[in-house]
């Protein structure tokens, strides 16, 4: 029930893209046009959205019977879904038609799955998590297999469905333990009764169950899996999605359900958990990395790896810590879009020039690419000036101030490895030259999101306090 | 001109000019050239005017310019510079010009991109001798490893990709271990002080009064990172390889300047900020360093290739400087100064030469030489001089240091030892040894490679690169007071920081993170 107009204000985001997607399936049916206009109604209705939500972050408040919260934090992930979705439709624009699958329904798909993870994020409600989890859920089983035509792709789909199918058991057997216990599903009283609740082994059991569905999806040791088949045979814009809100949304839930808890003891108790899980996560992924010859297994690898690196953030158990993920998933979104995108302009027919030596001379080839690539690679190792550093110091701050030095070193140690799969790229690029001539496709809008991309990464990493100032203010 | 915003200005002229580059048309390599030349020379002339408004009396930092970066972490633009800082500043930018200059027709592909890095190297270098900020001072030492990881990946010799990976993956390793530890100072830093800082100098308030036990593990990690820059005896390897297969100007910069970044990172990091650790491990990285000197001269013997010998000598010579830091007496530390800049002279020179003639001959073999001082006369007195001014001739600049740094180990009541001055000073007989050997096989003789006729002597260019640092060596030998006037208070300043501390604020009440 919307009790006042202020209300309905602050629910708009989330009325916008109801909206979009409702008339995008209206514009589907009745245009001619549908393929070439969906593409950019999608990104008006997603910066309209994401830029909504970042001026209204002040206003803060709980709404539909407390069920979603809204401005603050919780805006703060609507900008970044939106804006890292206003991202990938600008990529897959020229990529869809490359491929034959530049549907209607491939813009409609994307939308309900920021949908979804914009309910996870606000949730205040187990229930609402479920259901955000689904609606994004279902939309990217879809959108992994949208080129119908190539067998990769429908392994990727199947793969990843039902694996997410088992996750999802996991996590609504978890939510039945938390609700047999609490007797309420309601956020903010399972905190409130967190001191009675710490000592009952089932609600314990609830949230390791609750956390490891979770941890299928921010693709964390050893729940990973699916990650390498599904971000390889996905077209890569959609890997891109995954990849980057698709993970930010997970960890979104993970910080609107649990961190309320952290504050009364819950770190401490699930502190071997998410440690044991960062640290496998950080260590397997930077090491397995090494040895893929495909750019995009390679890519799932490292996006292994620094679910780790988020998830010390976590571990770190402070607001500081919330802030650090906050930020980093901000900065990773970026990053990895840019990956993508440049792996999207790249791309052959027929999966061609994805191996990691196509790259070989792209240097001289063509230059511009070239640069590109190489500030997001050592941005992606953690290398200062660049927003990938700040965003991993930030997590170690927040490591370090709880008493976590062990757990930075092996982080470092972690990075350090990195470093080298992440440098082969630039090596290659630069150092070496290749004799076949590959073609690249040139598009205007596929360029332009990777710019934006590669340019907010830069700002981010030169003056991380134009977000970092926001997202501490509004813990 | 506001004389706080000079070192700024310093900063901004090769980010402005490399920028700029960006904008010139890649085939127009005249203009390249030229307009790299002119900005660099432009940072030099701002770095004159800044040596010249220093006061020297003064041991503390002048020119700080401050303002705040990311508030929340209390992270700030902080610069400034002292003794140190300024006469490193006046090395960086003296040899950026010439190394460009020396350079004019080496680099036959990517001029625009090889000019672009360069900059970005000098601006990356520059940064590093004037932060004043944890933070701001990791980003440049940081962000320095990809303009020469360029540098020496694209215009290098055969094995360059091995060089290139091998010295980033070092040095990266020493950085991150030394970033745990900065991180874990600051944490401690905003428990005893109730809020972020990173300012370096808090920082040497909260450092000292640091648990004896842990201030020695922080120590280690800045001590290692700091060790694979000098390079400290025996994480050296990677120097000889990075050496060899580098440009002339990639070497010329990473002997010249890069190896001063660990020598300064211990007086500037280590001394002030862990000064109990740093008497406590005195001792060992002393014999570290005496191992080193007569290593690195050992090795420096037996070599077949003038860059690899010159690059052993490196190793020899950063390690009087790194003995001169720690006999913690303002003697040595004053010899290790001006011993830094003597081997960015001297080394800086060597390579030069070593270029120079490599461009002609293609070939770094010292066997392939002999007798060539009846062919190219100049360089053959050029390559004496600056053998003469690295052995460390009394009247040239390598003596002046090497005195000042075995005098001052002797006295030491740190090491309290006479035998560290007495094996170190075996280097510099070694030092007699090996270049003057490596002279005799390549410039005198008779003529036994056909391939040596046509060798041509310096051409005008090469000589304008070589006589501002032959102005320099003298300069220095004769009367080194103008240059240890601007170290004195410095040094002063440093040592004073290690044996009273000032520690004025509660030591109780600090929960360890």
């Amino acid at each position: 029930m919307l009790n006042n107009i202020q209300e309905f204000y602050n629910i708009l985001p989330i009325v916008i893209l109801g909206g979009g997607i409702i008339l995008s399936v209206f514009i589907e049916l009745y245009s001619q046009k549908s393929e070439s206009v969906l593409p950019w109604f999608s990104i008006l209705i997603f910066l309209s959205a994401g830029f909504y939500s970042l001026l209204t972050v002040a206003n803060e408040s709980i709404v539909l019977q407390n069920m979603l919260s809204t401005g603050g934090r919780t805006n703060i992930f609507y900008f970044i879904f939106n804006i890292g979705a206003a991202l990938v439709c600008l990529l897959s624009v020229d990529y869809t038609k490359k491929y034959g699958m530049n549907y209607g329904e491939y813009y409609i798909l994307i939308q309900s799955s920021v949908l979804g993870m914009m309910l996870m994020a606000g949730a205040k409600d187990f229930f609402m998590i479920f259901l955000g989890l689904e609606i994004m859920s279902i939309c990217f089983y879809v959108l992994a297999g949208v080129n119908r035509k190539k067998e990769k792709a429908i392994e990727a789909s199947l793969k990843y469905f039902l694996l997410g199918a088992f996750a999802t058991g996991f996590l609504v057997y978890g939510i039945a333990l938390i609700y047999g216990t609490a007797q309420s599903t309601s956020i903010d009283i399972i905190t409130s009764k967190f001191t009675e609740l710490s000592g009952n082994i089932i609600f314990l059991v609830g949230v390791l169950l609750f956390l490891i569905g979770f941890s299928f999806k921010i693709a964390a040791f050893p729940f990973h899996m699916w990650v390498p088949d599904v971000y390889q045979g996905s077209p890569t814009t959609i890997t891109g999605l995954f990849s980057t809100i698709g993970k930010a949304s997970a960890f979104a839930a993970i910080i609107a359900s649990l961190t309320a808890l952290f504050s009364g003891g819950f770190q401490s108790l699930f502190l071997p958990y998410l440690s044991v899980l960062a640290v496998f996560s950080m260590l397997f992924g930077s090491i397995v990395a090494i040895a893929q010859s495909d750019i995009k297994r390679m890519l799932a690898y490292s996006s292994i790896s620094h679910a780790g690196y988020i998830l010390i953030g976590l571990a770190s158990g402070t607001p500081v810590g919330v802030a650090g993920v906050v930020f980093y998933l901000a900065v990773y979104t970026f990053m990895n879009l840019a990956a993508f995108g440049i792996i999207s302009l790249i791309e052959g027919e027929n999966d061609a020039n994805l191996e990691i030596d196509t790259y070989s001379g792209l240097g001289s080839r063509n230059p511009v690419l070239a640069a590109l690539l190489s500030l997001i690679m050592f941005s992606l190792a953690g290398i200062p000036p660049l927003a990938g550093f700040f965003a991993k110091y930030y997590v170690f701050i927040a490591a370090i101030k709880s008493g976590l030095t062990w757990l930075t070193i092996l982080g470092i140690v972690s990075s350090l490895i990195s470093v080298y799969f992440y440098l082969r790229i630039v090596v290659l690029m630069y150092f070496k030259e290749r004799e076949t001539e590959i073609t690249y496709s040139k598009s205007f809008s596929g360029m332009l999101g990777v710019v934006i991309s590669v340019l907010l990464v830069i700002l981010l990493g030169i003056f991380p306090g134009s977000l970092l100032d926001l997202i501490i203010a509004y813990l | 001109m506001e004389q706080s915003l000079l070192i700024t200005y310093l900063l901004a002229i090769p980010l402005i000019g490399s920028l700029l580059l960006i904008f010139i048309n890649k085939k127009n390599e005249q203009l390249i050239k030229y307009f790299g030349i002119a900005v660099s020379l432009l940072a030099f002339v701002v770095s004159l005017i800044i040596y010249f408004g220093f006061n020297d009396q003064s041991g503390e930092f002048q020119f700080i310019h401050k303002f705040d970066w990311v508030k929340d972490l209390n992270i700030s633009y902080h610069v400034g510079a002292d003794g140190l800082s300024i006469i490193l500043i006046l090395l960086t930018t003296f040899l950026t010009p010439l190394t460009l200059l020396s350079s004019w027709n080496s680099i036959k592909r990517n001029l625009k991109e090889f000019i672009f890095f360069m900059l970005i190297l000098e601006l990356g270098m520059l940064g590093v001798f004037v932060s004043l900020d944890m933070f701001l001072f990791y980003v440049f030492w940081e962000a320095m490893l990809i303009p020469l990881y360029f540098i020496s990946g694209i215009w290098g010799g055969e094995r360059k990709i091995y060089a290139s990976i091998k010295f980033f993956i070092y040095t990266m390793a020493g950085s991150l271990l030394m970033l745990v530890a900065i991180i874990w100072l600051i944490v401690y830093s905003s428990n005893l002080l109730g809020g972020f800082t990173s300012n370096l100098l808090d920082l040497y308030k909260t450092g000292p009064t640091i648990d004896t036990t842990i201030q020695g593990f922080l120590f280690l990690a800045f001590a290692l990172s700091f060790s694979i820059k000098v390079p400290l005896f025996p994480f050296h390897t990677w120097l000889p390889d990075a050496h060899v297969e580098a440009p002339t100007a990639g070497s010329v910069i990473l002997a010249g300047v890069l190896l001063k970044m660990g020598t300064y990172g211990f007086l500037r990091f280590n001394l002030p900020l862990f000064p109990q650790a740093s008497i406590d491990y005195a001792i060992p990285i002393s014999i570290l360093a005496v191992i080193g000197i007569i290593y690195g001269a050992l090795v420096a013997m037996v070599q077949t290739d003038m860059k690899k010998l010159v690059a052993y000598s490196s190793v020899s010579h950063l390690g009087f400087v790194m003995l001169g830091i720690f006999a913690l007496n303002q003697e040595a530390v004053q010899g290790s100064m001006i011993q830094m800049i003597n081997h960015g002279l001297s080394t800086g020179a060597l390579f030069l030469l070593v270029g120079m003639i490599y461009e002609r001959t293609h070939t770094r073999k010292i066997s392939d030489y002999g007798g060539i001082a009846k062919l190219v006369p100049f360089f053959s007195f050029a390559l004496l001089f600056t053998s003469l001014s690295s052995i460390g001739l009394p009247g040239l600049n390598g003596f002046v240091g090497e005195f000042l740094i075995l005098t001052g180990a002797f006295k030491s009541t740190v090491l309290d030892s006479w035998w560290f001055a007495a094996f170190s000073a075996t280097g510099v007989i070694f030092a007699a040894v090996y270049l003057l050997w490596m002279y005799k096989k390549i410039v005198f003789g008779e003529v036994t490679n056909p391939n040596l006729n046509s060798l041509t002597d310096l051409n005008r260019r090469e000589k304008l690169v070589l006589a501002p640092i032959f102005v320099f060596i003298i300069w220095i030998g004769i009367y080194p007071g103008t240059f240890l006037k601007i170290t004195d208070k410095t040094s002063e300043n440093i040592i004073r920081l290690v044996t009273s501390p000032q520690n004025q604020l509660p030591v109780e009440n600090v929960d360890v993170p």
